[in-house]
């Protein structure tokens, strides 16, 4: 079965889990922008970074027929940096118009202080002056709860957010429901340790449905599973689901979200972004 | 909530009863593993083990909603935003003591 990789790092990955995951059925990767494990000393070297994201791996993607997307942004664990959120911010801009630039993400906070709140907002109004999607990160652990409901009441003040072009992500148990009754798009990210599990995804699935619901692996330079999506397939065939729904969370549920964007398009199934687009469109 | 599993209860306990076990196995020994530390310090003072043992206790309750309550019991349930970041990383429980 054919599915999209909603959220990779795959900048942190070798060449060798693209051949593994396009072997796994995989067809398009929506990268988002992330943290390097520490944090970026200036604006220079986001540049370089966006660089690498809108130019070199969608040509390693290419190499295994993966579609490869980008999401830009500071991520949360530097928007505490008022100084550089405001240098990086200013210079995302001559970079949406590149091939692959989806929208801005992932945008969000880490530990809920008022700097990254305040950097979240100018990043949701950088995205909104430039009519781009949006792909929120919500915090970890103890701080996903919170950090979920602060990001809700934060987007509410911008009324010009239409919440269908807003994912956010990493949802779990006790904040997937918020984020689905305000009409936004979500994912669960099959991460070990910290996030779900593949049987607590599908066990969110079987209560909450398929609509508007994503998948992803969120691999990156941590401990994770680069194919956890396709694993997702088993445990949802193990349970007896259908095809049908497991095809739509895998692969037509971000289809309908990445076209939105009216850039994604899988010229290899005969999807094209300018088809799709009038159908999805408001 | 009822029937929302495809699985009857005999194939959920069929399929889920060994890994489950397993699990329930590794916690029983993180516990006792706790009790032979080198310096014998009680765990019970560290915030995170009460969160934990808080956690166990709600499983044993009856009824549907034990994820919720869980998350919820390792969850910051404050609503302001911090004044200033104290730590780059969460802990995995909420720490009253720690809140600025």
């Amino acid at each position: 079965m054919y599915y999209i990789e909603m959220h990779g790092h795959m900048i942190s990955r070798t060449t060798d889990d693209y051949r593994d995951m396009a072997a796994a059925g995989c067809v398009a990767v929506s990268e988002p922008a992330f943290w390097a494990g520490w944090d970026r000393q200036s604006a220079d070297s986001f540049e370089d970074y966006f660089g690498q994201l809108t130019d070199f791996e969608p040509k390693r993607a290419a190499q295994f027929g993966i579609r490869h997307m980008t999401w830009l942004c500071l991520n949360p664990k530097e928007g505490e940096n008022r100084r550089l959120a405001a240098e990086v911010i200013q210079r995302i801009p001559k970079f949406l118009d590149r091939p692959n630039v989806v929208g801005i993400g992932e945008i969000g906070m880490n530990r809920i202080t008022r700097n990254e709140v305040a950097t979240f907002n100018d990043h949701v109004q950088l995205a909104l002056d430039h009519y781009q999607m949006i792909l929120i990160h919500t915090p970890h652990l103890e701080d996903k709860h919170k950090g979920t409901r602060v990001t809700i009441d934060n987007l509410a003040k911008f009324s010009g957010l239409n919440p269908k072009r807003v994912l956010i992500d990493h949802a779990e148990e006790h904040t997937v429901g918020m984020i689905l009754e305000n009409g936004f798009y979500t994912g669960l990210t099959l991460y070990p340790n910290t996030k779900v599990s593949l049987s607590r995804a599908v066990d969110i699935i079987e209560r909450y449905g398929a609509e508007r619901i994503t998948i992803s692996s969120a691999c990156d330079w941590g401990p994770s599973v680069p194919t956890a999506v396709p694993q997702l397939m088993l445990e949802m065939r193990r349970r007896g689901h259908s095809e049908e729904l497991i095809r739509k969370l895998v692969f037509e549920n971000p289809l309908e979200f990445l076209m939105q964007s009216g850039k994604f398009e899988l010229p290899r199934l005969g999807i094209l972004a300018q088809l799709r687009q009038a159908a999805f469109a408001d | 909530m009822e029937g929302t599993c495809p699985l009857t209860t005999r194939q959920i306990v069929d399929e889920y009863f060994i890994e489950n076990r397993t699990r329930i196995l590794d916690i029983a020994a993180y516990l006792d593993r706790l009790e032979r530390s080198s310096d014998g310090d009680p765990a019970s003072k560290d915030f995170r083990m009460d969160a934990f043992r808080r956690a166990l206790l709600a499983l044993s309750a009856e009824g549907n909603g034990k994820i919720e309550q869980v998350q919820l019991i390792f969850s910051d349930p404050t609503t302001e935003p911090k004044e200033k970041l104290d730590t780059k990383s969460a802990s995995g429980a909420w720490n009253p003591a720690a809140n600025v």
